[in-house]
């Protein structure tokens, strides 16, 4: 019964999403906990919205390896991964993982692992939009290429 | 052997002034690095897109790869500034 194939979603779109619902087709998996992130665009130094570019033939692929690792990793029973693209106002949610376990273990630690990793590998690329000043890209940091690496290193 | 096409991601394709194009099948043995010191003689925005090679990615055929990896009969290159997803 463990080894039923575990029920994945990998959605990159442009429209917003309802993480309730979301939250609400994972717990009807009848597992023992779900755990969820949602990354929303931060207010920073005057920001207004971000725009998101990313690489179309690449992303839905790219994120459903990312799964298919935490699939192999941690025992899930279902893994949701929503990322949109275009413009996203100040306050607009951007992403969205939810993973599902009969172990909380499992399911928060491959929430962790999934958003880690869509940092450093989904083809995406954010640019800042503001009312005056530098619409810059946003540069990649290399503290996130840290947490990413630390799950293969042994260390979490 | 078909041409080779490439894509231009965030400000590699500002830079460039364009989202992509196609150029001649390289020769066997070229590598992604190799190319790109082609190109940056076609235009100014290549040299500067191209300029600093620790900023950049590249993906062919829609994998990740470095830039020294011989290009070989894929299809599609995709060259991009580091990803900032999530």
């Amino acid at each position: 019964m463990a080894e039923a194939a575990p029920r994945l979603d990998v959605r990159v779109i442009a429209e917003d999403f309802d993480p309730g619902v979301e939250l609400a087709v994972l717990e009807a998996l009848q597992v023992g906990g779900v755990a969820s992130f949602t990354g929303l665009v931060r207010d920073d130094g005057g920001l207004t919205a971000l725009h998101l570019e990313h690489y179309p033939a690449m992303t839905a692929t790219q994120i459903e390896v990312i799964v298919q690792q935490a699939c192999a990793r941690w025992p899930l029973m279902g893994v949701t991964v929503i990322h949109r693209f275009g413009t996203l106002p100040v306050g607009a949610r951007i992403v969205f993982v939810g993973t599902a376990s009969s172990h909380r273990v499992a399911a928060l630690e491959s929430c962790a692992f999934l958003i880690d990793w869509l940092k450093v590998s989904a083809p995406f690329w954010k640019r800042e939009i503001k009312a005056s000043g530098p619409q810059n890209w946003v540069e990649a940091v290399g503290s996130d290429d840290e947490r990413a690496s630390a799950w293969t290193s042994g260390g979490s | 052997m078909a041409d080779l096409n490439i894509l231009y991601f965030a400000w590699v394709r500002e830079r460039i002034a364009k989202d992509g194009e196609r150029v001649a099948r390289p020769e066997p043995g070229m590598s992604i690095a190799a190319l790109l010191n082609a190109l940056s003689a076609t235009t100014p925005g290549h040299a500067e897109a191209f300029a600093d090679r620790t900023r950049l990615r590249a993906a062919l055929d829609q994998r990740f790869v470095p830039l020294d990896t011989l290009i070989g009969d894929a299809h599609e290159l995709a060259i991009f500034p580091p990803v900032t997803g999530g």
